[in-house]
Order: structure tokens, then sequence, then C-alpha cells
């Protein structure tokens, strides 16, 4: 599939390197062309310097032909409008994006958009972690 | 009317301070501190310090009673964010959204954000209109394709002394409303006769204001 990630940091340059290992055809852009250091030498994909939510940056990196677009930026307001650019602009037809703020991310599902909420998902990971399934799901509900 | 301004720049400044004057309650979320610092010494205690994006910042800011968001900041995914919190998590009435990069509104319009403003788009028309002169757009017709545009007769012109019916107007073009000195202004018909010195109000396309233009003023 064709694949291009927004935000090449330990997030995106990990899931970059693994789907490109499984075969993948992927993209990075990055606001930042340092940030490629974290992809290895082994990397087979493509990198674009620029603003991930950009119009002709996302056209340059061919999210008009992708399957999947995902938003790893570190910024949950540039990863909102990348996928939304993505979506009704592009027209891809997968976007998931990285939203930090649960509240943000209710408003950003309601809209009709794949979000991870890193946040809740650790909260309930360290409270597993601390507490043992049992007691972290009584505490929780 | 309770406005919330997000963004106290000189956009967000400038509406706070013309929104107080009109006498409407007004808050600025601003996150930088010299700036909200500042705008309290101005304008008196307006300035929320914060993150507007954050909706925890809006919940304070009291965006549930909002009448008017402007998410007016010189960043359009902050404005985006701020835009579609105040619509679907407040239900805010109006929402006003600055777009400071105009590849950008092709997102917010197609996101529904009719409402918006770009200084950009504003000033490269003005410069447009300096530099054709003798036509102003004065808007672009809401959701349309049209625009409206005034024009000044000059002294001379093809179409002084001509009547409506016989000028040679592009396609798509209708000629509004005219207004003269010490006259009520008038709707021209077919008949009505272009003077010198009429301002005229005409609806028209983009492309056809340059053939709009020539047809009343002479100029290309």
């Amino acid at each position: 599939m064709r694949v291009v990630i927004m935000g090449c940091g330990r997030l995106g340059s990990t899931l970059a390197q693994e789907l490109d290992r499984e075969g993948h055809q992927v993209t990075v852009i990055d606001v930042d062309a340092g940030a490629f250091n974290w992809l290895d030498e082994d990397f087979r994909g493509s990198t674009i310097v620029g603003a991930g939510e950009d119009v002709e940056v996302q056209q340059a990196a061919g999210v008009p032909r992708a399957e999947v677009f995902l938003a790893l930026a570190n910024g949950d307001n540039r990863n909102a409008m990348a996928v939304q650019v993505a979506k009704h602009i592009h027209n891809a037809p997968r976007v998931v994006a990285r939203i930090y703020d649960p509240e943000r991310a209710d408003v950003y599902r309601q809209l009709g958009i794949n979000v991870v909420n890193p946040t809740t998902i650790l909260d309930q990971m360290v409270r597993e972690a601390a507490f043992g399934e049992d007691e972290s799901n009584r505490a929780a509900t | 009317m309770y406005v919330i301004l997000v963004g106290g720049g000189k956009v967000g400044r400038g509406a706070a301070h013309d929104l107080i004057q009109m006498g409407h309650e007004v808050c600025v979320v601003e996150r930088d501190g010299n700036t909200a610092w500042s705008l309290n010494n101005e304008l008196g205690e307006v300035a929320l310090l914060g993150d507007g994006a954050e909706i925890h910042v809006q919940r304070a800011a009291g965006m549930n009673r909002a009448d008017v968001v402007v998410a007016c900041t010189g960043r359009d995914q902050v404005n985006l964010a701020v835009a579609q919190t105040a619509q679907t998590r407040f239900n805010v009435p109006k929402v006003i959204a600055r777009i400071n990069d105009p590849r950008n509104e092709r997102i917010f319009r197609s996101l529904g954000f009719l409402n918006t403003i770009s200084a950009t788009t504003a000033i490269v028309s003005a410069i447009e209109q300096e530099v054709s002169a003798g036509l102003s757009r004065l808007t672009q017709l809401r959701s349309s394709a049209f625009v409206l545009a005034e024009l000044v007769i000059p002294q001379v012109a093809p179409a002084v002394g001509c009547q409506v019916r016989d000028l040679n107007l592009p396609p798509h073009t209708v000629l509004a409303l005219i207004v003269r000195d010490d006259d009520e202004p008038e709707i021209p018909g077919p008949n009505t006769m272009i003077q010198s010195g009429d301002i005229v109000i005409a609806v028209t396309q983009p492309q056809h204001e340059s053939g709009l233009r020539a047809a009343l003023t002479g100029e290309a």
C-alpha cells in the first residue's frame, strides 16, 4: 500500500521503517530535515521537507494517490488540519490522526476522523501496570 | 453580544477595541503573557491567558455562552481547530475564522466554514485594484462565483451618454445600482442613461471584471 506519514519523530520514524520493511511504499513528511536522522540508512521510502498540513506539500508527497495518510506530528492542531486536508481535498481513503488531548480527540471523532489518543491509552496502561488488570478496570468504572 | 476572540495580535486587538466601543462584551484569549498583559493595560481586563485551542481554556472563557467566536491567530491550523471545537463542542451560533495562507481557503470552505477573513487575499485584491484603476471589487458574494464591483464613470468614456441596453456588457454581468450626486440611488433599467461621475454597482464574475471595466470606463 502507499502510505504517507506526517511527522518523523520517534513514532513516525518507527512506523515508517516497519511499514517499509513489510513492503509498503512509504513517504515521510517533516518540517525539519534533521528529523529524518531518525530513519536508518536502509530505509527505502522517500522523504519530503515541508508542513504536512499544506495542500501542496501533500500533493508533492503523493497523498492523492495514497491509500493511507497518518498524521503523527507533535501538535494536535496540525495533525487535525492535515488529516482533514488529506481526506477532504485529496480524497485519501484512510486517515489517522494522533491527538494528545482526550477532549479534542472526541471532537474529531465526532467529525468522522480516525483518532488515536495516546493519553487515554497510556492512562489505561499505567493503571494496569500499577494496579493489575482487575483493579485498574474497577478503578476506571 | 458576547464575543470571544482567540488570538490577541494586531487583528484580535483591533477587533477587541472596536467591539468594546460598540458595547459588546469581549474576551481575548492569548497565550503569550506579555501580549495578554498589554491588552489588559490598553483595553481593561479583557485578556484570558491560555492556549485558545485547548478545550479547558475555551470553557474557562465561557465559550458555551458565546454568541460569536473569532479565530484570529496567525496560524491556520490553530484557527481551524478553534473554529471546529467552537462549533462542534460548544454550538457557538456564529464562528468566524481568519485565514493567513489563501491556499487554505479551500479546506475551510470544504469543511463548511464560509465566514472566513483573509487579510492576504484582501491586500492582494486591493493592490490589483490600485494597479487596474476604474473598478473596485467590493466583496465576493458568499459561496457563489459572483462578485460585487464598484465603478466610477470618468469624464470621457465610451459609456457616457449611452443607454444601459446599448452597453457592450460581458456575460453574467448585471448593473445593480447607479448612485449620482444629489440624487436618489437608482436601479438602472434598459433605458437608463450613463453619465460621467456615476457610481455604478455591478454584479459580475471575476473573469469578467476587465470586460465590465472596458465597457463602462474604456480602460483595458
